[in-house]
């Protein structure tokens, strides 16, 4: 054996034995269950039956849903992108007191809980609410300002941190050659913004054809999309056949927009100098953004202070009771929703999410440190962006097809892990990876590969340098995507719904398990409870927040 | 005409970085600002270009005899009728070299048939004729600055404005490189203000000269003048000069090349030249180190009441069998050196 080959050999060994572990946790975890989930639905009686599924794929009401799906779905991104695009060059171009603070404020819609959203809109515009007057409520136009709500601050994010690494240069030259702002803006500006607008445009239309938890506490079952009609297939009408049909289209779709979307990513090129500019002070000019970003503060602030109000009013005065009633013993209370009190629930969830959040960043470093190693050939680079898309598969498939998938793979021999406390955790963190990968990733990328080298000819071995060069740019975000994991894992509630046992709930199935419920009491303690969990992920980001990661939530 | 600047200052959060310059650019020619890396010749340039605010001062635009100026202070850099280089070109990644030279005339709504005209000429101009369908990337840092450079004479501006163009060159093709960009600019007739650390370059390529050193312009006028004349020996160093002498030192060689008593003479590497053995002429050194270099021989030479002076060997090369502590003579040639 060559001296070349056997060093081929070891990094092909070194990138195996990474990988290794999260392919393993990918596999048993997500793979198997989703793939258990399609197969029951395919092979009802043992015998691939694709006739049923055109049959379900052919009836009216899968035309309507699917309809449904991709029209909300698309307006909620243009919508999202419309005002996302302002408010992105308003927090990250100009300076001006409290700008971390109102950053920190709009990335955190993104981490609340998809039911605590649902909540915050009924409740803004049901009757009686502040906007019932729009007469809104139930209908799929809410449910589009769900999502938009929602997403917004995916476009803030990931377009603003493009634009505030944007170097002026370009700019300046344009304007040097005679470029009015305006011409700036579409020769110069624009073509820079548009893979980031675009690939953030594409992760958002992901997050809003897959929405599920807003759609279901928005919409109800008048209005169902992809994700909530495979709940209502899978948990109400048992009708296992059309929601594994359903899975497959999803599943299919959502690989496709992966594909373009990661064709669309760009890293920076770490070699390349940039001057960026400082952010300046707002001129008359940068009148309309600033109203539209203010709007979206607004915006996005309406709900969250309805929800507060909320919780805080019965019967018609201000009143603690539903906090109260949160520790309450279920018997006590005298509602028959709960098993346990919700401060247990909330206890639960703490404990499942520092779960989940160690598991999530365990698995995205290593995914992230296989991903970013510089490819020495053609193949090896292809089997590095084929591991980059595996790894944001949990993104885009239902997380109720996830969910439902462990009950039926692992819940019997030979895997028989039903009852593990683990099994919770390990959802959530397969949720929470591909955040947490395209957290690590940008950065991991943009060191750039000659600081490694220069610090291996001074004499470091490959672990000093990880600690010289990586270690310095990594340790933020690393805590940064934590944070975000946590988050994540707390909101989570669609594999989770499937998944808790009934005595050991989290906040959010705890939630929507008491708006099933008639009841005032049992309406109050949902908000209560969604208050106490929006502050708790509110409290988490606005930590994170204070780190300046730059690429978190960056796609 | 020309371009006028007046007592400008600019500072970067609070820290100044040009204080009081003023320069004058007749219109026509070419002005070179040199200067140390952070003496503020850049920030100069960016706000001569409109890209940053002035604390104080003007910059205008002489119309013509009896027209007046125009003062561009506050016009927004698009507006005023220059044209800017950046030391790396910047070109549009996005776009052909053939789209990014019609950038500007796209800017000005010409007519297709005539930017498709212009690009072609101010592509032959800089030697990059069929060039126009290649992509930015696929040039080398020399093909970059022509394009970029024919990209700003697209634009006709009034003044063009260079930074650095050639530092990001390396040496051979620096040199060459100025040649050309001094041919190009003749026979455009741009009026131009380009900004180097590189004294050669500005030698080459400007008629007129302005040092710079800690944001204050300490000399300027024509190239051949300030070189003749540093205004100090910090100028005369940074101009290339390879040692000032001070004081009494200056005496033997100012007297050994036949000019009258003065504070300090600077000396050119080459203003002293060792005379032919058994030469009477000029003045007698003592050898402290000698080295070849490809193109002449230089030593260091320990001169009686001067101290350590340089000195290069005739066209003859060196004397053989030169040895160090060998006693020598020099001859001074009065053109290469500068009284301060």
């Amino acid at each position: 054996m060559t001296a070349a080959t056997s060093t081929t050999t070891r990094r092909l060994a070194t990138t195996a034995a990474l990988a290794a572990l999260p392919l393993a946790v990918l596999g048993l975890f997500f793979l198997l269950p989703v793939a258990g989930m399609v197969d029951r639905g395919l092979r009802p009686d043992g015998v691939l039956d694709p006739g049923a599924v055109l049959e379900v794929l052919t009836r009216p009401r899968t035309g309507r849903v699917v309809w449904f799906t991709l029209w909300t779905a698309t307006l909620g991104t243009v919508v999202a992108v419309v005002l996302g695009l302002p408010a992105a060059y308003v927090l990250h171009r100009l300076r001006f007191p409290g700008r971390g603070l109102v950053r920190a404020l709009l990335l955190v819609p993104f981490v609340l809980p998809t039911v605590v959203v649902g909540v915050a809109f009924d409740l803004l515009l049901r009757d009686g609410g502040p906007l019932a007057g729009l007469g809104l409520a139930g209908t799929p136009a809410a449910i589009v300002a769900g999502l938009v709500f929602f997403n917004v601050a995916v476009v803030v994010r990931s377009v603003g941190a493009t634009w505030e690494g944007l170097d002026r240069r370009p700019a300046e030259a344009a304007a040097a050659l005679g470029a009015g702002p305006w011409q700036v803006w579409w020769t110069v500006t624009v073509p820079a913004l548009r893979p980031a607008v675009v690939s953030a445009a594409s992760v958002v239309f992901l997050f809003c054809a897959t929405a599920f938890g807003v759609v279901l506490v928005i919409g109800g079952v008048r209005y169902a999309s992809v994700e909530t009609e495979i709940y209502l297939l899978t948990a109400n009408l048992l009708d296992l056949q059309a929601a594994a049909a359903l899975s497959l289209v999803q599943l299919l779709a959502v690989v496709a927009l992966l594909l373009v979307s990661a064709r669309l990513r760009t890293t920076a090129d770490p070699t390349r100098s940039r001057v960026v500019a400082a952010p300046r002070r707002p001129a008359r000019g940068d009148l309309v953004p600033v109203v539209v970003t203010a709007l979206v503060l607004l915006a996005v602030a309406a709900p969250i202070a309805a929800l507060v109000v909320g919780s805080l009013r019965v019967d018609g005065a201000w009143s603690l009771a539903s906090y109260r009633a949160l520790g309450a013993d279920p018997g006590d209370a005298g509602g028959q929703a709960l098993l346990v009190p919700v401060t247990d629930a909330l206890l639960n969830s703490l404990r499942t999410a520092v779960d989940a959040t160690w598991m999530s960043v365990l698995l995205g470093l290593l995914v992230a440190a296989v991903v970013t190693r510089r490819s020495r050939s053609r193949a090896e680079r292809r089997v590095r962006s084929l591991l980059d898309g595996l790894f944001m598969l949990p993104l885009g498939v239902s997380a109720v097809t996830l969910g439902f998938g462990f009950l039926v793979t692992l819940g019997r021999p030979p895997l028989e892990l039903r009852d593990n406390p683990l099994l919770v955790p390990v959802a959530q963190a397969l949720v929470a990876l591909p955040l947490v990968v395209r957290t690590l990733v940008p950065v991991l990328a943009s060191v750039d590969e000659r600081l490694r080298q220069a610090a291996a000819s001074l004499g470091a071995s490959p672990a000093r340098a990880l600690l010289a060069v990586d270690l310095p740019v990594l340790w933020k975000p690393l805590v940064g995507a934590a944070g975000f994991a946590f988050a994540v894992s707390l909101g989570e509630f669609g594999a989770t719904s499937f998944l808790a046992r009934p005595d050991h709930p989290t906040v959010p199935v705890v939630i929507f398990r008491l708006l099933g419920n008639p009841g005032e009491l049992n309406y109050g303690m949902a908000l209560a409870a969604s208050v106490v969990l929006a502050a708790t992920t509110a409290g988490v980001m606005l930590a994170v927040e204070r780190l300046r990661v730059p690429s978190l939530g960056a796609w | 005409m020309g371009l006028s600047v007046r007592d400008l200052s600019v500072s970067y959060d609070g820290v100044p970085a040009v204080r009081g310059a003023s320069l004058e650019v007749p219109g026509g020619s070419t002005l070179a600002v040199l200067g140390p890396s952070g003496c503020g010749k850049s920030t100069l340039l960016r706000a001569v270009a409109g890209l940053e605010p002035p604390d104080a001062g003007t910059i205008g635009w002489v119309a013509g005899e009896g027209r007046g100026v125009e003062d561009l202070t506050r016009v927004p850099t698009h507006r005023r009728g220059f044209a800017l280089m950046f030391q790396d070109g910047q070109l549009f990644p996005q776009m052909t070299v053939g789209r990014n030279v019609a950038y500007p005339l796209r800017l000005r709504r010409a007519p297709s048939a005539e930017r498709r005209r212009r690009t072609t000429e101010l592509l032959a101009l800089v030697g990059l004729g069929g060039y126009a369908d290649r992509l930015p990337t696929t040039l080398s840092g020399g093909e970059r600055q022509r394009v970029a450079l024919a990209r700003s004479l697209a634009a006709d501006p009034r003044l063009l404005l260079l930074d650095e163009p050639l530092s990001a060159l390396d040496a051979g093709l620096r040199e060459r490189l100025a040649t050309d960009l001094r041919d190009i600019l003749r026979a455009a007739g741009t009026t131009t203000v380009l900004v180097t650390h590189d004294h050669e370059e500005a030698y080459a390529v400007a008629d007129r000269l302005a040092v710079m050193r800690d944001g204050v312009v300490v000399q300027q006028g024509a190239t051949a003048e300030v070189w003749r004349h540093p205004h100090d020996a910090a100028t005369a160093l940074f101009l290339g000069y390879a040692r000032v002498l001070e004081g009494d030192a200056a005496t033997p060689v100012l007297a050994a090349a036949g000019l009258g008593p003065s504070s300090a003479v600077a000396l050119r590497r080459s203003a002293l030249v060792l005379a032919d053995r058994g030469s009477t002429a000029g003045l007698r050194g003592r050898v402290v180190s000698w080295r070849a270099t490809p193109d002449q021989v230089r030593l260091v030479l320990d001169v009686p009441g001067a101290g350590e002076v340089d000195a290069v060997a005739g066209a003859s090369g060196p004397p053989a069998g030169l040895a160090v502590g060998d006693e020598v003579r020099v001859t001074v040639d009065a053109d290469r050196l500068a009284v301060v």
